[in-house]
C-alpha cells in the first residue's frame, strides 16, 4: 500500500467516532475606528519602521527623502506607477547577488492592515518580485490611503491567496535572544512606509 | 552538529538536575516572565479575544475532523498549482525524501527555515548522514546548531541561553560552520542579531535547495503560510531554485478565509506582538518569482494516532505558540530539555505520549505526570486545547497500559484506598479513615514530602468524631 | 434547602477546625448543615493520578452520601472542582448509566464555600472578625477551574480588623498538585519555594487560601524553614468573631 493510501487510511480509522462536525464560530470583529489610516501610520511606527504622510504631489519629494545618504544603487519593479530617479527597474534577470549589493527598493503595496499596523504585498501591480523586497537592506514602501484596512479579516477579503505574499509589520526582528525584540536581521533592516492621502 | 534526545532519563530525574543549575533557573524566570507581560499586554487590548480563540479552535476542529477530505482537496490543489507531493508514515520516509530530492540537484548543503517538525523527525541528522549540511538559519536556532546543543522552547529553541553565553557560542562556532564572528563582538543583542546576519547572507545567496516546515496549509487554495521574525524564512522559502516543505497532517485548513482567527490568534500569543515581522503565503510554483521545483511532504509520523484518541486528538489543533510553556510554573523551573523532546512544556506533556503511545517507554509515560495541573496552559492557549484534561486523561491511559503486569506499590496503594473509602460506612471511625490516608502517603512516598516540607501535626479528633460526639457543635 | 456539607477527607483526618467553622459560619448565617457520615473522598487523587477504575466505587459512594440535597457545600476549591468537572468522566468510564445520571444530579449542586456564601446566600459581609494582617493565595482549582474570581476577597475585606495585602504573583501555582508534590517532589518544592519568598514579601502574620491541600504544601515549607506565617483556612477567619477565635493555631 502506498504511503497516501496508507495515512488517509489511518486518518478514516481515527475519525470513525466523529458523527458531525461543527461549523467554526464566526471570527468576531474589532469596532471600526474613525481615522483608520491614521491607527495604521501609528501602528506602523510602533515597530520601529518610519512611516511619512504625504499627498500625490509630493510623493516624489517623501520617496527621495525616504532613501538612503550616498549614491547606492535602487531597484523598483518595471511596472512602478511613479518615478524614481536614477532607480534600476528589475527584469526578472538580477541575481540574488547582484541585488546584495543593491542599496534600496522602492515599491507599492497590495494592502494595508491598520490595527496591526502591516504591509501586505502580493508580489502584482508596483510591487516586484519577491526577492526584490528581501536582499537590499533598505525598502521604501508605498501605501495608498484608500488601500488600507481596518483589520486582518478586511484583507484576507481582499487577497487573493493563489498569488505570492509576504506580509510586513516593521523591520525585520528578533526576540530570540532573551526574549528581548531587537530590530533588524536579514530583512530589509531599515523599512519606510509612505501613506499617500 | 546538533545532538538528540534519545536515552534522556524520566522527567522526575532531568528535572532535578536542571533545578540544581542556578544560571539556567535565572535566564527562564527572566525570559518566561518578559513574554509573559509582552503577550498580556497585547490580548489585553482585543476586545473579543475569547470569541477569538473559538473561532481559532473552531477552524482547527473542524478541519481536523474531515481530515482525510482536507488532505486530499490540498493534495489536487498543490499538484494544480505546480506543487508535487509526496506522503511519509513516518521519520525516515520524510528525511529520505528530502535526501533524495537534494541529491537530485547535486546539493551538498540546504538552508532551513525553523520547523519543529524538521526536528522531530531529526532531518539535520539524516541529511548528515547523507553527506548534505543542514543550516540552520533562524538565530535561535543557529544558536543551539553552533553550540551543538539542544532546543529547549518551541519559539525560542536556546531560551536557556544568555548573551554572554551566546556570544561564546557564536566566536567558537562560526568560524567552523562559515564566515567567522567578528573580533570585536559584544554581547550587546543588536550586535549579535548583525553578526548571525552576516555569517548567513552567503549561505542564502548561494543556496539551491531551501527546506521549511508550515505554519498553516490551505486545501482550498494550495497555500502553504510561515510565520517568522526575521527574514530568514522568507530568504529560503525565495532565493533557492527548490524548495521542500514538510508539512505535518494536522496544518491543514480548509479554506483561505479561515487563516483570519489564526494569524490573529498567533503572534499575540506567541511573542506578543500584534503581528509578527515577516508571514509569506505561497501556492505551489509562481513562474518567475520565487523556486521554480516546489515540494511538500505530507508527514504522519504518530499524528494518526493523536487523532484516533478522542480526548487528546485536541491537542493536534496546536499552532505551536509556545504560550503554555511561558506560563507554566512547571517549565519556567526545569527548563525544556527535561522534557526530552522538541516539543517540552505542557502542550510537549500530552503531544508525546500522544504522538508516540504509552506504555513502552517510562519517559514518555512520565510526561503527563510532569504537571501540578494548575490549569494556566488551558488559559492562555488560542485554539482552547484543554491541556489538563487531556494530561489526566493521559496519566489514566499509562497506568491503564500498566494493567495486568506485577502492579507497582503505587496501584497497590490506590486500589486499597478505593475499597476503603468506598465502605465508610464499614468503616466508620474518623482514625480508621486517617489511616487510609497515610498508607497511601506511605506508599506514594512520604519521604519525599518530608525531605523539604513538615506534615501538620495529628488533630486529636477527626472532623466525624467530633460531629458524633457534639451532635454537630450543638451539645 | 436542605445543605450538606462536603467536609473532604483531608479535613476530616487532618483540620477538623476547617469543617468546624463552616457549621459554625454557616449556622450563624441561619443554615443548619448535614454532614452525610458516609461521604469519604471526592476520588480526586485517583483521577488525577491516572487511577480511573479505582474512582468508580468512591464516587459512587459520593452520589450516594449526597443524594437528595438541594446544595453541598465544601471548603475546597479543589474537591468542588473534582466533583463538578471529573466525577462525569469517571461515571462515563464506568460504563453504569446509572451513575452517570446520579452524577448528572448532584455535580452540578457542589459549591465552593465562597460561592455558596456570594451566590446562594447572597452575602459578603459575613460579621466575622479578624484582627490580623493576612494575604490571600487563590489555589489554582478555584481560580481557574471553578472561576470563584474575586469572591473570596470580597469576602475577606468585609472582615472587620482585618488588613488584606496583596500577594505578589498570586496566581501562580504553589506547586502541591496532589502526588505531584511527591512523584515531581523537586520541582514542587522549587515552586513552593518561590511560593513562600512571595508571602514573606507581603510582610503579613497569616496566609489565607480556601483549599487546606495547597496549604499544607506551602506551610510544611514555611514551618521547615521556621518563616514565622501561620497558614489559616478561609472558613475559619470567616467563622471568627470577637467572641470566636478560630485559626489561631497551626
Amino acid at each position: 500500500m502506498s504511503a497516501r493510501e496508507e495515512i488517509l487510511g489511518r486518518v478514516r480509522v481515527a475519525l470513525s467516532d466523529v458523527d458531525h462536525v461543527p461549523a467554526p464560530p464566526v471570527a468576531p470583529r474589532i469596532t471600526p475606528v474613525d481615522d483608520v489610516v491614521g491607527l495604521f501610520a501609528e501602528r506602523v511606527a510602533d515597530y520601529r519602521a518610519e512611516v511619512v504622510r504625504t499627498t500625490s504631489a509630493g510623493l516624489a519629494a517623501a520617496v527621495a527623502a525616504a532613501l538612503p545618504p550616498g549614491d547606492g544603487r535602487v531597484v523598483v519593479p518595471a511596472d512602478l506607477s511613479f518615478e524614481v530617479p536614477g532607480a534600476v527597474a528589475d527584469d526578472g534577470t538580477f541575481t540574488s547577488y547582484w541585488l546584495d549589493s543593491t542599496a534600496a527598493v522602492v515599491t507599492e503595496a497590495r494592502v494595508g492592515i491598520a490595527e496591526t499596523g502591516t504591509i501586505v504585498l502580493d508580489h502584482g501591480q508596483g510591487q516586484g518580485r519577491r526577492a526584490i523586497t528581501l536582499v537590499p537592506d533598505w525598502h521604501v514602501c508605498v501605501v495608498r490611503a484608500d488601500q488600507v484596512v481596518v483589520d486582518v479579516p478586511d484583507a484576507i477579503a481582499l487577497l487573493d491567496p493563489s498569488r505570492p505574499q509576504t506580509w510586513i509589520s516593521g523591520p525585520s526582528a528578533t526576540s530570540d535572544i532573551e526574549l528581548d525584540r531587537v530590530e533588524g536581521v536579514h530583512g530589509p533592516r531599515t523599512l519606510h512606509v509612505i501613506v499617500v492621502d | 552538529m546538533s545532538g538528540t534526545f534519545v536515552g534522556m532519563p524520566k522527567f522526575p530525574t532531568a528535572a532535578k538536575e536542571a533545578l540544581g543549575n542556578a544560571q539556567l533557573r535565572h535566564n527562564l524566570a527572566h525570559a518566561t516572565g518578559t513574554i509573559r507581560a509582552k503577550r498580556a499586554a497585547v490580548v489585553g487590548e482585543v476586545d473579543q479575544w475569547e470569541e477569538l480563540r473559538l473561532a481559532g479552535a473552531g477552524v482547527k476542529e473542524a478541519a481536523l475532523r474531515t481530515l482525510d477530505v482536507q488532505l486530499e482537496k490540498l493534495e489536487a490543489s498543490l499538484t494544480a498549482n505546480g506543487a508535487t507531493v509526496h506522503w511519509a508514515r513516518d521519520a525516515a520516509e520524510a528525511n529520505r525524501i528530502v535526501a533524495d530530492i537534494a541529491k537530485a540537484h547535486d546539493a551538498d548543503e540546504v538552508v532551513k527555515v525553523k520547523s519543529m517538525l524538521t526536528q522531530e523527525i531529526g532531518l539535520n541528522e539524516a541529511l548528515a548522514e547523507e553527506g548534505i549540511a543542514a543550516w540552520e538559519t533562524d538565530l535561535a536556532e543557529l544558536i543551539v546548531q553552533l553550540g551543538d546543543d539542544l532546543p529547549s522552547h518551541i519559539l525560542v529553541p536556546a531560551i536557556h541561553r544568555n548573551r554572554a553565553e551566546i556570544r561564546e557560542i557564536f566566536l567558537d562556532g562560526m568560524a567552523k560552520a562559515g564566515r567567522p564572528a567578528p573580533d570585536d563582538l559584544t554581547d550587546e543583542p543588536a550586535v549579535l542579531a548583525a553578526a548571525a546576519r552576516a555569517h548567513l547572507r552567503e549561505k542564502f545567496l548561494r543556496a539551491k535547495v531551501g527546506v521549511s516546515g508550515a505554519n498553516f496549509a490551505v486545501a482550498d487554495s494550495g497555500t502553504l503560510v510561515v510565520v517568522e521574525s526575521e527574514g530568514n524564512g522568507r530568504m529560503c522559502l525565495t532565493l533557492p531554485e527548490v524548495l521542500v516543505s514538510v508539512v505535518g497532517i494536522e496544518k491543514v485548513v480548509s479554506t483561505w478565509d479561515e487563516l483570519d482567527p489564526l494569524l490573529r490568534l498567533l503572534p499575540r500569543s506567541s511573542t506578543g506582538e500584534r503581528m509578527n515581522p515577516y508571514t509569506s503565503t505561497w501556492s505551489g510554483v509562481t513562474p518567475g518569482d520565487g523556486p521554480q521545483e516546489v515540494h511538500v511532504v505530507l508527514l504522519d509520523n504518530g499524528r494518526t494516532n493523536a487523532l484516533a484518541d478522542e480526548v487528546g486528538r485536541q491537542a493536534l489543533r496546536c499552532i505551536r505558540c509556545s504560550a503554555c510553556l511561558n506560563v507554566c510554573p512547571v517549565y519556567e523551573r526545569t527548563g525544556g530539555h527535561a522534557y526530552g523532546s522538541v516539543y517540552p512544556g505542557p502542550i510537549g506533556a500530552i503531544l508525546n505520549p500522544l504522538l508516540k503511545g504509552v506504555g513502552h517507554d517510562e519517559q514518555v509515560d512520565s510526561l503527563p505526570y510532569a504537571s501540578s495541573l494548575c490549569g494556566a496552559c488551558f488559559e492562555v492557549c488560542p485554539v482552547r486545547i484543554d491541556i489538563p484534561s487531556v494530561l489526566v486523561d493521559q496519566r489514566a491511559k499509562v497506568v491503564d497500559a500498566h494493567r495486568g503486569g506485577v502492579p507497582k506499590p503505587e496501584a497497590v496503594a490506590f486500589k486499597g484506598a478505593a475499597v476503603a473509602l468506598s465502605r465508610s460506612r464499614l468503616l466508620g471511625a474518623g482514625e480508621r479513615f486517617t489511616g487510609v490516608g497515610i498508607r497511601l502517603a506511605r506508599r506514594v512516598g512520604v519521604k519525599k514530602w518530608t525531605d523539604a516540607r513538615d506534615l501538620p501535626d495529628a488533630p486529636q479528633e477527626s472532623f466525624r468524631r467530633w460531629w458524633k460526639r457534639t451532635d454537630g457543635g450543638r451539645k | 434547602m436542605r445543605v450538606a456539607l462536603m467536609v473532604t477527607c483531608i479535613n476530616d483526618a487532618l483540620y477538623p477546625g476547617t469543617g468546624q467553622a463552616v457549621v459554625a459560619l454557616l449556622r450563624r448565617l441561619g443554615v443548619e448543615v448535614d454532614f452525610p457520615t458516609a461521604q469519604t473522598c471526592c476520588a480526586q487523587p485517583m483521577v488525577n493520578t491516572g487511577y480511573l477504575d479505582e474512582a468508580v466505587p468512591v464516587v459512587k459512594t459520593f452520589v450516594d452520601a449526597f443524594a437528595g440535597y438541594d446544595a453541598i457545600v465544601t471548603p475546597s476549591g479543589s474537591c468542588a472542582g473534582s466533583a463538578r468537572h471529573q466525577h462525569g468522566i469517571v461515571a462515563r468510564r464506568s460504563g453504569d448509566a446509572g451513575l452517570e445520571r446520579a452524577v448528572a444530579e448532584t455535580s452540578p449542586k457542589v459549591y465552593e464555600l465562597s460561592e455558596f456564601l456570594v451566590d446562594v446566600l447572597g452575602v459578603t459581609d459575613v460579621g466575622a472578625y479578624y484582627p490580623h494582617t493576612v494575604t490571600y493565595h487563590p489555589t489554582c482549582h478555584s481560580l481557574r477551574m471553578l472561576g470563584v474570581g474575586d469572591r473570596p476577597r470580597r469576602l475577606l475585606s468585609n472582615v472587620r480588623g482585618l488588613t488584606l495585602v496583596d500577594l505578589p504573583g498570586d496566581d501562580q501555582c504553589c506547586g502541591f498538585g496532589g502526588t505531584f508534590a511527591v512523584k515531581n517532589s523537586d520541582t514542587s518544592v522549587a515552586m513552593g519555594t518561590d511560593k513562600v519568598r512571595h508571602v514573606l514579601e507581603t510582610g503579613a502574620e497569616v496566609l489565607v487560601a480556601g483549599d487546606n491541600s495547597c496549604l499544607t504544601h506551602i506551610g510544611g515549607l514555611m514551618t521547615r524553614e521556621k518563616a514565622g506565617v501561620r497558614t489559616v483556612h478561609l472558613a475559619e477567619i470567616l467563622a471568627s468573631t470577637e467572641s470566636l477565635q478560630l485559626g489561631a493555631t497551626r
